[in-house]
């Protein structure tokens, strides 16, 4: 059967319709598909990472890599004083990060007068009497504060983790620990050296924009109602926060310490100089005892290790052991999030 | 009886409310106080390097740029703070840290943006939910971790891939780099792609457009500012980025283009020398030189981001 090219058979036009909506949908679907291939492409390489952790790691673990020290330079042995630094290093972190950061995002949501800058001016300049009026400027200064703190927030947030070592440093082991030295201890060695207070502290700076997002973002999600009606019984601002609020928020905040842990466990750079020790023959028992800890061990295994390959499956158990305690603590705070998001979406 | 302790108790009550509303402004200080105090505690160690003649004798802004005698580049700019002549360019650091960051980039923006795309415009909600918190977890891998795996499992696929003449170097680094900006530029992105309004997307598609050109000539022009924020911030981390580039780089600070030559960067710097360096020689507040550089352009770049991804929110509730 021959056909014509230029007949307009109802049958021909149907193929060459036909065949210009594959061509449209081709068009269409393969873009797309290459979009869907980059997504896959990274949970790709986030698998490839665990799986190779994993798979090399998991034969490391035992019950005695866990709870003893490293021996014979670091080739043999486990990693008990690295896991027991890490944990009491993010103990002391926590202490410091969490009751700052609450505080501060309870002072940006819940003390803070509005957020109308404009409207404060105005109505302190429009007010009458010389109290109402310092009142008014109180609001417009708060608003400013308010302004500058969540501005510092996130700065603080993109500040490289290498800065904050060499902060911590200068200011709490220099400067706060040789102070102490020469008030208290006659000018003797004492705190003016790294130890695991100044590592914590520095530590707890770091982690303080995860802990004042997260809580903001819980205390959003709080209904206005809630607080109101406290209000309207008599309660005051504090009552209202302590026995209202805060045990709605509790999620949210929780969520926070646990992010900020997770990331202060995996941190090294801002404890390479702060208090962080190469080997250490005993567990750090006071504030200014040095201390071991599994980033930092990740770090010396991998770098300076005299034979690589001997050291290669403590390097991997020790990595396994850092990422379980890091990443499933990730996992629980992202997982915790999410549900405060979707509570946070429905109410808006 | 009963209305004395009453009125003890209301005076307790109105006590407590003041107190607890001062003591929670003392600790709100302390984010400000820290940027302030960092501000001031960095450039107190790196100002020596402006103001004091001896220490400028060694190094001063002019060993920090100014290019020495020498046949080839990378002998007129050289790194070289432990030498009996001790050599203080910036320029290798300079070079190494923005090469590392291009590569990285390079690698992370397109994949980063593409997935942020998918997953806000195309992707069906079951593939959604998990894409989006795999890509999140990407971001709570320590950075530690990362250089570990590109030193120890990366470098070694990448070198028998490509043949490098050196197993570290910018592209190995630049790549695991990759691993660390991928998450930020995704969740910035994305969150930029989903506060388009929506009646934009269907105002496309009831115009006939199909959804791919909805998604590239409509969604995505109006979340331009957003995603480029996303890019700004991404370089922001890249610069700063220690561990990984300390890990993965090769560390040798040599003045050159090419990519497949290792780098030092200026962050990896800091925590490779900081540890030998004596306290108030010339090195050490060179080393706090860097690090108030890395402050500065940080917080430049990251005042930039925040700041357009402000202006985004306020444009999209139409406050402005």
């Amino acid at each position: 059967m021959t056909v014509a090219p230029r007949t307009e058979s109802p049958a021909a036009s149907l193929i060459a319709s036909r065949r210009a909506i594959f061509w449209e949908r081709l068009r269409e679907q393969v873009p797309i598909g290459l979009l869907a291939l980059a997504s896959w492409l990274i949970v790709a390489m986030l698998g490839i990472i665990l799986g190779n952790i994993a798979w090399n790691g998991a034969g490391q673990l035992s019950w005695e890599f866990l709870t003893t020290a490293p021996r014979a330079g670091m080739t043999e042995g486990g990693i008990f004083p690295a896991i027991f630094g890490t944990v009491a290093l993010v103990i002391l972190m926590t202490i410091a990060t969490v009751p700052i950061g609450v505080a501060t995002a309870i002072y940006l949501r819940e003390f803070v007068p509005g957020s109308n800058l404009a409207y404060a001016w105005a109505r302190a300049r429009a007010a009458r009497q010389w109290r109402e009026r310092l009142i008014g400027l109180g609001h417009v200064v708060e608003i400013l504060f308010a302004r500058a703190t969540r501005a510092a927030v996130n700065n603080l947030a993109g500040v490289p983790s290498i800065v904050f070592g060499l902060f911590g440093l200068g200011f709490f082991v220099r400067f706060i620990g040789g102070g102490i030295d020469r008030l208290f201890y006659g000018g003797e060695l004492t705190y003016g050296q790294p130890a695991i207070i100044w590592a914590a502290l520095t530590l707890a700076l770091l982690t303080l924009p995860v802990v004042i997002v997260s809580t903001d973002e819980a205390l959003r999600a709080v209904p206005r109602e809630l607080r109101e009606a406290s209000l309207a019984l008599g309660a005051t601002r504090w009552q209202t926060i302590w026995h209202v609020v805060l045990p709605e928020a509790l999620p949210g905040i929780l969520t926070g310490a646990i992010l900020a842990v997770s990331r202060g466990a995996g941190e090294v750079a801002p404890v390479l100089f702060t208090g962080a020790a190469y080997f250490l023959p005993y567990l750090p028992s006071r504030l200014n005892d040095q201390f071991m800890e599994l980033g930092y061990h990740v770090f010396i295994l991998s770098t300076q290790s005299p034979d690589v390959e001997k050291t290669k499956p403590l390097l991997y158990g020790t990595v396994l052991v850092l990422l379980a305690l890091t990443f499933a603590l990730n996992a629980v705070g992202v997982l915790i999030r999410a549900r405060v998001r979707r509570r946070l979406r429905a109410r808006s | 009886m009963r209305e004395g302790q009453n009125a003890r108790e209301e005076r307790w009550r109105r006590r407590s409310d003041r107190w607890a509303h001062r003591v929670i402004f003392v600790l709100s200080l302390t984010a400000i106080m820290t940027i302030v105090l960092i501000f001031i505690f960095i450039f107190r160690e790196a100002l020596p390097i402006l103001t004091n003649p001896e220490i400028q004798r060694e190094a001063s802004l002019r060993h920090f740029f100014h290019p020495m005698e020498g046949p080839d580049l990378a002998s007129r700019y050289m790194w070289q703070p432990v030498a009996l002549v001790p050599k203080y360019s910036l320029i290798p650091l300079i070079l190494g840290t923005l090469k590392t960051t291009l590569v990285a980039l390079g690698i992370a923006a397109p994949l980063a943006i593409a997935a942020a795309l998918y997953t806000s415009e195309f992707a069906p909600p079951r593939i959604r939910e998990l894409i989006k918190p795999a890509i999140e977890l990407l971001a709570g891998i320590p950075s530690v971790v990362l250089g570990f795996f590109a030193l120890i499992v990366l470098a070694t696929w990448m070198h028998r891939l490509f043949g490098f003449e050196t197993r570290l170097n910018a592209i190995t680094a630049g790549t695991a780099l990759a691993l660390a900006l991928i998450p930020i530029i995704y969740t910035v992105s994305e969150d930029a792609l989903n506060a388009v309004p929506r009646s934009l997307r269907e105002a496309s598609l009831a115009l006939g457009a199909t959804r791919w050109q909805t998604a590239t000539r409509v969604v995505l022009p109006a979340a331009s500012p957003g995603v480029f924020a996303s890019l700004v911030l991404g370089f922001g981390r890249a610069v700063g980025e220690t561990m990984i580039v300390l890990m993965a780089s090769g560390n040798a600070a040599i003045t050159s283009w090419r990519f497949t030559d290792s780098v030092r960067t200026l962050a990896a710097t800091i925590a490779a020398e900081l540890g030998e360096v004596v306290f108030g020689s010339p090195h050490y507040h060179v080393l706090f030189f860097i690090g108030a550089l890395l402050f500065v352009v940080t917080f430049a770049v990251n005042s930039v981001g925040v700041y357009i991804i402000h202006r985004v929110q306020l444009r999209l509730r139409g406050e402005r």
